[in-house]
């Protein structure tokens, strides 16, 4: 029974109290979770509904053409810049996208009967985090999630990795759409006018090397990071972008696909990491990718992760050893690491060593309370009170994943808040639903102020801020 | 402007620990002092904030970025406030602002998380030091000046450590009902964790009162609140307030413009807000690192070395901009990019601290700096 928990808690989502039983889980937790990899669905039915990358895409280069149509210095003041509202009607449009994408990976993260895989989807898309903060970040921030990492989440790792370089979302957050080779023809031509300066832009190229791939500190210099945004430029993406090399590319491609611009590609080859790379277009910079997604610090980076994930803030050493040698020795394949996760002892450690971030415990209590059907905005809305706004976390690294983060003051005071307000939505019964989600390891204390409670509402949301809620 | 030479024997110079005064904790500290440290996290470009526009380097490195830069306040022959600092150029007139440029942590490696992390712990490498450096200051101060806290949904790494601090967001749910908060005080009986940190919430949310509601969406409601908790008698003594947005990659002109603006109206709301208290308080302003002196290819500036740090409050001897400038030719600049660091960003931060708070600088220095090589901050940069 222990271990039935740990397997709903911490290796999936939490345990569901409604409709859909924990019963499945049967006799052999361990078998339960590799199941999941054959029972997983990439696009689950309710992705159907959401605006497409095309749509998201079109309405963008839309809106941004509109603005730029405008001649706004005309304007009297400020504030009669017409372009200011439009720039508003813009970031509404994209606001709406993004909040149905956030509804939509709640209902599959609360409805989910794969919920280690989906658990892992959610882990990858904060590993490769973008932040829909910029205009053209807001509706594709989702999209990265659906369209780069759920394909691949039980796939090669080098597969993921390269999705997510293409993609409409991170080219766009980490500025790389925008970077043009110095001396490629479009850089050669606009320098030789003189008017403006055209050039690289090395953000994409450092993340990817100290958050995606190898990690910080491991070795590389700024001359690394130099030559890769070299190899880089070209990487672009089709009616989005802005400046000289979107209007040079413009009407190529349909608005959102990713697009090599040999234009804008930085000729020659490069020197990354002590290994050369011929000048080979696209292929010059996947051929880094390629690289960089087997290499040993690659490897040590993942484990590390994954291992802090599921296991504890510091994990065992043991433990991250393991899943860096088969890492390795499968060349990335990631569900002989999941595998290995599953096998190993150290992540069946009785204590909840692990403090649940809001997300998960957000999504816990859905599934505890059966609440599969919360209005988009409410989910959106929820999330950025409890600190954690969806595929916002406000910088490329993601959000932390250790519980000096989340257990706050604050923290607490808002879940306990949120936990009286959902409470109150539900008939539920806390009596018989605590011994439901977590079997023999319901604590005598919470079982203590269940009992007590004045109402059915304030027990079931004693229930879900209990201590044994909060962690898994 | 500062010189080389002044700088070093007011900062640098090796003194024999023995040869200084000792200064009791308590003395002349009656809870009066108030420390704010805002943090710009995602390097903020000092040299736009602070613009040295009388290095002709400036408009060859940066073209059409320059352009407006200039039209703010002109702080001396050498240094531009930008124009969206309107309040904070009153304050440089009544001598309450002064800046330091020039100025870079003990990190030299571009990483924005590791620089926060060098920032906040106070270590030499990233993650060297476990605890933030405002939390060792706790324990430097009588337990009046030492209530601390960050204006924050989650703890930042510099408030984090043994000694007990709190957070607060503003919040726009429900208030939870009295019982409910107080069963949950008996849940969290025995879960040593959860029982620290419920009690802290519960003190916070008397403390801030019904004006949490709304507040927090701008930088003036931010620097309102954060007036408000640390005016009473008995109030907020160290604040910690996060601001972004400043990794100005592209589109640096738009971008600078509104963060600026934000910052200047949060330092003008919490000097309207303590009042009279304003003159007891001093505020750091300050980031990981800087960008690039040339603009990049995409109107923005890339991660850079050396930035500016800010100090506001009628606690600081202000009107004057501290530079031991190094120059932006390209052969000034730090590996042939970034502006050169001259003044260690911990220097200034310890002497803030020492000389506000009356401790003594090579305490100070120890203890929020216990593995680099600084005998004590800089001196003189607060009132006595």
């Amino acid at each position: 029974m222990a271990e039935t928990s740990i397997a709903l808690n911490r290796f999936g989502l939490g345990a569901q109290g409604g409709a859909r039983g924990n019963d499945r889980v049967g006799g052999d937790p361990r078998r339960w979770l590799k199941a999941q990899f054959s029972n997983y669905q990439p696009q689950p039915a309710m992705l159907a509904a959401l605006p497409t990358r095309g749509e998201i895409a079109a309405q963008l280069a839309d809106n941004l053409q509109a603005v730029r149509a405008v001649a706004g210095k005309n304007a009297a003041s400020e504030a009669a810049d017409p372009r200011k509202a439009m720039r508003k009607e813009a970031r509404q449009d994209a606001r709406a996208q993004h909040v149905a994408q956030v509804g939509a990976r709640m209902r599959m993260a609360v409805a989910s009967d794969t919920p280690f895989i989906e658990r892992l989807v959610h882990f990858w898309a904060n590993h490769f985090a973008v932040s829909a903060d910029k205009l053209t970040t807001v509706g594709f921030a989702g999209m990265l999630e659906f369209e780069a990492i759920r394909p691949h989440v039980l796939g090669r790792f080098a597969d993921m990795l390269i999705a997510v370089e293409q993609h409409p979302a991170m080219l766009l957050y980490l500025d790389q759409a925008q970077s043009i080779g110095p001396d490629s023809p479009l850089g050669s031509r606009v320098a030789a006018r003189g008017i403006r300066k055209a050039g690289l832009n090395e953000n994409l190229a450092r993340e990817i090397l100290e958050l995606h791939t190898l990690g910080v500190r491991t070795g590389y210099t700024q001359a690394d990071v130099t030559e890769f945004a070299r190899a880089m430029t070209g990487w672009t993406v089709a009616g989005i972008g802005r400046g000289p090399a979107a209007r040079l590319l413009a009407g190529t491609a349909a608005p959102g696909a990713f697009l090599f611009a040999p234009q804008i590609h930085e000729p020659g080859d490069r020197n990354i990491l002590g290994r050369g790379y011929p000048a080979a277009g696209e292929a010059q910079a996947r051929a880094v990718l390629a690289d960089l997604a087997v290499h040993p610090a690659t490897a040590q980076h993942i484990a590390t992760k994954l291992a802090r994930h599921f296991v504890a803030d510091d994990p065992p050493p043991t433990l991250v050893a393991k899943l860096k040698a088969v890492f390795l020795e499968s060349g990335g394949d990631l569900p002989s690491v999941y595998a290995a996760l599953i096998d190993a002892p150290e992540a069946w450690a009785p204590a909840q060593s692990k403090f649940k971030t809001p997300w998960e415990w957000s999504v816990s209590t859905f599934r505890a309370l059966g609440l599969e059907d919360t209005p988009d905005q409410a989910v959106t809305g929820m999330m950025a009170e409890l600190g954690q706004p969806v595929w916002r976390p406000g910088s490329p690294a993601g959000f932390d994943d250790v519980a000096v983060r989340w257990a706050g003051p604050d923290a607490l005071m808002k879940r306990v808040e949120v936990a009286q307000r959902l409470a109150a939505r539900v008939n539920v019964d806390a009596r018989a639903l605590g011994p439901r989600l977590f079997g023999e390891r319901l604590s005598a204390d919470t079982q203590t102020a269940i009992a007590r409670a004045g109402e059915g509402a304030e027990a079931t949301a004693l229930l879900l801020v209990s201590p044994e809620f909060m962690r898994r | 402007m500062i010189t080389r030479r002044t700088l070093i024997s007011s900062s640098l110079a090796v003194i024999g620990t023995a040869a200084l005064p000792r200064i009791s904790f308590a003395a002349g500290s009656g809870g009066k002092r108030r420390f704010i440290f805002i943090i710009q996290r995602g390097a903020a470009d000092g040299l736009y904030s602070v613009a040295p526009v009388g290095d002709p380097g400036l408009r060859a490195a940066r073209g059409n970025l320059v352009d407006g830069v200039g039209e703010g306040m002109k702080l001396d022959a050498m240094f531009a406030l930008h124009p969206a600092l309107k309040q904070t150029a009153e304050l440089y007139k009544g001598g309450e602002a002064l800046f330091v440029h020039a100025v870079a942590s003990a990190n030299r490696d571009r990483s924005h998380f590791d620089a926060q992390n060098i920032l906040e712990t106070g270590g030499p490498r990233a993650y060297a030091e476990k605890d933030g450096w405002m939390n060792r200051l706790v324990g430097l101060l009588p337990a009046a000046d030492g209530k601390a806290m960050a204006l924050a949904q989650t703890l930042p790494a510099a408030l984090r450590g043994p000694r007990a601090v709190t957070n607060y967001a503003p919040s726009r749910l429900p208030d939870a009902s009295q019982d409910l908060m107080m069963r949950v005080t008996d849940l969290y009986a025995h879960d040593t964790q959860l029982r620290g940190l419920w009690q802290s919430a519960l003190d916070t949310r008397a403390l801030a009162g019904d004006l949490g509601e709304g507040a927090g969406r701008s930088g003036a409601a931010t620097g309102a609140l954060a007036a408000k908790l640390m005016l009473p008698a008995d109030g907020v003594r160290l604040m910690m307030i996060e601001t972004g947005g400043w990794d100005t990659h592209s589109a640096q002109k738009g971008r600078m413009n509104g963060g600026l603006n934000g910052l200047d109206q949060m330092i003008g709301a919490i000097k309207a807000g303590l009042g009279t208290a304003w003159g007891d308080t001093v505020v750091l302003v300050a980031t990981e690192f800087g960008r690039t002196v040339a603009v990049n290819g995409t109107g923005g500036t890339d991660h850079g070395t050396g930035s500016a740090a800010m100090l506001f409050g009628g606690a600081v001897k202000g009107g004057r901009v501290i530079a031991d400038w190094p120059g932006l030719r390209s052969s000034d600049q730090f590996e042939g990019r970034d502006l050169k660091p001259t003044v260690a960003l911990e220097s200034v931060i310890a002497g803030a601290v020492a000389g506000h708070f009356a401790l003594d600088p090579a305490q100070v220095a120890r203890v929020l700096y216990p593995s680099l090589p600084m005998s004590k901050g800089i001196k003189g940069l607060i009132r006595v």
